[in-house]
C-alpha cells in the first residue's frame, strides 16, 4: 500500500513505472490505476521475492524496458508474528528471507547498477522497529535492523558514486500488513508515508523517519540504558 | 508496525461513523482493499456485513449495529478513462474528488454532484445522489452506465441496463444492500474549463422562489436556494437563490483556487450551532451582499462545495451529532407544503443552519427507490437537541406524509416505517434483491413491522 501510494505520486508527476510483485491481478489494478492518474508508461513483473535465483534477471528486465533506470523503491514486507517466530525457527528463517535477504540480495545488483551508471536513487523502506530490538517484536525488528545497517553501508560505499540510498523508516502504518490491529493517534495513513518518500527522495535524503515525529520517538527509545530497557515491558 | 501496546487508542469508532454522528451505534469493521477479494461472510455466520465509503451519509443508512461494516475506501483504484468519450470506470472506493483531480484538467467533471465531493462512488450510486443540476440531468443513477456487483455467496453480476437490469435498479439507490459494488462505468460531462459563470439574487419571499426557479431552470444548468429558515410572515422563505452554468471562456484573471483548507479541530464542549448564533448567521448571511444580484465567475470548487472548505464542519454541533431533514414534495402541493414546514420551523424557532431548497425535475432515475421526484426539495439541518428536535421532525414528517412526499434515507436517523413505506412504494421489490447477509440499521428502522 506504500508503494502503491507513492507510485501514485510519480504517476501524477508523469513518470515512466516498471512494477514487480507477485500476485499478477494486483499488480494490473494498479498499473491501470496508475495510467489513469498519468504515468507515461507502466509495466509489470511477477517476482516471488523469494526466488532469489530470479532477481537478476528480474532487474535487468527493468532496465532493458525501461532504457535504464533512475529510480528504485524496494518496498515489499510481511509483519512476522513474534509468539509463532519463538517458536519456529522456520517461521523466522523465512521472515528474514522475506524481510532481510530479499532485499540485500535486490540490493546487490541494484548497488552494481547504479555503481556503473555513476548516478541514481535507491530507497527502501525499513521500521523504526529496526532501531531497538524488544520482546514484542524482535523479529521482525532485527530482520529491518540488518536491512537499515546495511543501508547505510551502502550509502558510505555509494555516496563517491553519485548515487542516493534512503533509508525510510515508517512507524505505525494502516496497511493490509496491520489489519486486525487497533489503530491510534500514532498510526498514518500510507499516502502519508508516500508523500515523506516523494519529498526524501526529490531532496536526497539519507534517512527519512515518517511520519517525521518517529525520529524523536525512536531517539528516546534508543536512549533509554539497556539496564533499564530490559526491564521493561515493551 | 507493533510498537507501543500500550499507546494505542481505538479511533475505528470515530471512523464508522455517519456525518451526522447520530446514532452512535457498537459494531466491527473489516476492510476491503481488492476487489478480486470475496467477502467476509466466512467469519460471521450470525452477522451481517453492510460496505461502507467515506461515511458521508448522515444518518444510519451507513451504520450496522451488532454487525460488521465493510471499509470499501481502500478499493480506490481507476481502472480506464477514456478521454475522447469521457467514460470513466474506476474501483467503488474511490472519491468523487479524486475523479475530478483526474478528471477536470482533461476537460471532463462530474455529471452531477452532491454538496460535498468526498463520497466515494460506491456510495453515490447506493444513495443515487442528486446535486444543483437535477431539474436537467437527473441523479448520479442516470451516468452509471455498468457495475460489477460482488454478492456475498461470490457470485459477481455485471449490471447495466441491457444486463441484469433488475439488480442495476435495485442497486442504484439501493443503500448498499444488494451487494459490494466493486467496480462502476460512468458516464462524465464535458467541460471547456473549471469555472461558473455564477449569479446569486436576493429573493424576499417563497413565491418570488418559485418564479426565479421556474425561470432559471430553463437556461441554467445549476440552481439552488438558500433559504433564512428564521424568516417569518411576509417574508417566509426569503433567501439567495444561485445558479450558475459552466463557463464557456475564462473571462479576464481569476483568482487561483486556493489549496489551504481548514478542519475543525476539536469537539467543543456544547454546540456552537445554537439559537443565538443561527439567528445572527441567517440574517448576516441573507444580507451579505447588499446588491439584489451579484455576477461572478468561480472556481467550481466554491460553487459545488462551499463546505469542503472546513474539513469537519460535523463537529460544530458538538458530540451530540445532529439530524439532516431533506424531504422531496410532489409539484401540485409543492408551494404549500413547504410554506407549511418553513412555518413550523419558524414557529419552534430551532431554524436550521443550512437550508437549502430546489426544484427537482422530471427525468427518471434508473433506481428502484431513488429519492427525488417532480417537484421541490428542501434540506435541513438540526443540532441534537433531544426530544425537542425530534418533536418537530414528526411534525414535519406529517406534511409530507400528508401530500404524499418523502424523506431521504442518506439523510435519515429517526424517520418511522410507515412514512418510509409510504414514501417507498417499491420497498416490498426491492427485498428480493438484498443480499441474504447484507443489511443496514436504517433497513431494519424503516422495515420494522409499525
Amino acid at each position: 500500500m506504500i508503494a502503491q501510494a507513492t507510485a501514485r505520486l510519480f504517476a501524477e508527476a508523469g513518470y515512466s513505472l516498471y512494477l514487480v510483485a507477485r500476485n499478477q491481478s494486483k499488480l494490473e489494478a494498479v498499473a491501470d490505476d496508475l495510467k489513469v492518474r498519468g504515468a507515461e508508461a507502466v509495466h509489470t513483473a511477477n517476482l516471488d521475492v523469494l526466488d532469489y535465483s530470479q532477481h537478476k534477471v528480474a532487474i535487468n528486465a527493468a532496465i532493458n524496458t525501461l532504457d535504464g533506470l533512475d529510480l528504485v523503491l524496494i518496498a515489499h514486507g510481511t509483519l512476522p508474528e513474534q509468539k509463532a517466530c519463538e517458536q519456529s525457527f522456520d517461521l523466522t528463517q523465512k521472515e528474514f528471507g522475506i524481510n532481510t535477504l530479499s532485499t540485500i540480495s535486490l540490493l546487490t545488483y541494484l548497488a552494481n547498477y547504479f555503481e556503473d551508471k555513476g548516478q541514481g536513487t535507491i530507497a527502501v523502506i525499513s521500521s523504526v522497529a529496526g532501531d531497538r530490538g524488544r520482546q514484542s517484536n524482535y523479529v521482525y525488528g532485527s530482520a529491518k535492523g540488518t536491512v537499515t545497517l546495511y543501508l547505510q553501508g551502502l550509502r558510505n560505499r555509494l555516496h563517491k558514486s553519485n548515487v542516493n540510498v534512503i533509508t525510510v523508516k515508517p512507524g505505525f502504518v494502516d496497511t493490509p500488513m496491520t489489519s486486525g490491529m487497533n489503530k491510534g493517534l500514532l498510526w498514518a495513513k500510507p499516502e502519508k508515508i508516500a508523500d515523506t518518500i516523494f519529498r526524501a527522495i526529490d531532496r536526497r535524503r539519507d534517512v527519512v523517519y515518517a511520519p517525521w515525529f518517529w525520529r524523536y520517538i525512536m531517539l528516546i527509545i534508543r536512549m533509554i540504558p539497556e539496564l533499564l530497557f530490559k526491564r521493561l515491558n515493551l | 508496525m507493533p510498537y507501543y501496546s500500550g499507546w494505542r487508542f481505538d479511533v475505528a469508532y470515530e471512523r464508522y461513523q455517519s456525518w451526522g454522528r447520530y446514532p452512535k451505534v457498537e459494531q466491527e469493521a473489516r476492510i476491503l482493499y481488492w476487489g478480486d477479494e470475496s467477502l467476509p461472510t466466512y467469519e460471521c455466520e450470525d452477522k451481517t456485513i453492510l460496505p461502507f465509503g467515506n461515511g458521508r451519509s448522515y444518518g444510519d443508512v451507513c451504520l450496522n449495529e451488532g454487525g460488521i461494516l465493510l471499509d470499501c475506501r481502500h478499493m480506490d483504484r481507476f481502472i480506464k478513462f477514456d478521454t475522447e468519450t469521457g467514460i470513466l470506470r474506476c474501483e467503488a472506493g474511490v472519491l468523487l474528488s479524486e475523479i475530478l483531480q483526474v478528471t477536470v484538467s482533461r476537460g471532463w467533471f462530474l455529471p452531477v454532484t452532491p454538496g460535498t465531493q468526498f463520497v466515494t462512488v460506491g456510495g453515490a450510486i447506493a444513495n443515487d445522489v442528486h446535486g444543483k443540476n437535477h431539474h436537467k440531468a437527473g441523479t448520479f443513477g442516470c451516468y452509471v452506465r455498468r457495475f460489477e456487483l460482488l454478492r456475498s455467496d461470490g457470485a459477481r453480476i455485471i449490471c447495466s441496463n441491457d444486463e441484469n437490469a433488475d439488480f442495476f435498479s435495485a442497486t442504484i439507490g439501493g443503500l448498499g444492500l444488494t451487494g459490494v459494488i466493486t467496480w462502476a462505468e460512468l458516464q462524465l460531462h464535458h467541460i471547456n474549463n473549471p469555472f461558473i459563470d455564477q449569479e446569486i439574487i436576493r429573493y424576499r419571499n417563497l413565491d418570488e422562489f418559485f418564479e426565479l426557479a421556474r425561470e432559471s431552470d430553463q437556461t441554467y444548468e445549476h440552481t439552488v436556494a438558500w433559504v433564512d429558515c428564521l424568516a417569518t410572515g411576509e417574508q417566509l422563505g426569503r433567501g439567495l437563490f444561485i445558479r450558475g452554468n459552466y463557463a464557456e471562456r475564462i473571462e479576464g484573471k481569476l483568482p487561483q483556487p486556493s489549496t489551504t483548507r481548514l478542519t475543525f479541530p476539536v469537539d467543543p464542549p456544547f454546540a456552537l450551532i445554537n439559537g443565538l448564533t443561527l439567528k445572527v448567521f441567517n440574517s448576516v448571511y441573507y444580507h451579505k451582499q447588499w446588491s439584489k444580484r451579484t455576477k461572478s465567475q468561480v472556481y467550481y470548487e466554491p460553487f459545488f462545495y462551499p463546505l469542503d472548505a472546513i474539513r469537519a464542519w460535523n463537529k460544530l454541533y458538538g458530540s451530540k451529532g445532529f439530524f439532516q431533514y431533506q424531504c422531496a414534495v410532489p409539484t401540485e402541493q409543492m408551494k404549500n407544503a413547504i410554506g407549511e414546514i418553513l412555518e413550523r420551523i419558524g414557529k419552534v424557532g430551532i431554524g436550521s443552519f443550512l437550508a437549502v431548497l430546489k426544484l427537482f425535475g422530471d427525468k427518471p432515475s434508473p433506481g428502484l427507490l431513488s429519492f427525488p421526484m417532480p417537484g421541490a426539495t428542501l434540506a435541513l439541518d438540526f443540532p441534537n437537541s433531544g426530544a425537542k428536535t425530534l418533536h418537530l421532525l414528526d411534525q414535519l414528517d406529517a406534511v409530507i406524509r400528508e401530500i404524499g412526499g418523502r424523506i431521504y434515507p442518506a439523510k435519515d436517523a429517526r424517520m418511522r416505517p410507515e412514512d418510509f413505506q409510504a414514501g417507498y412504494q417499491h420497498w416490498k421489490t426491492m427485498e428480493a434483491y438484498i443480499d441474504p447477509h447484507i443489511s443496514s440499521s436504517l433497513w431494519r428502522r424503516v422495515t420494522a413491522q409499525p
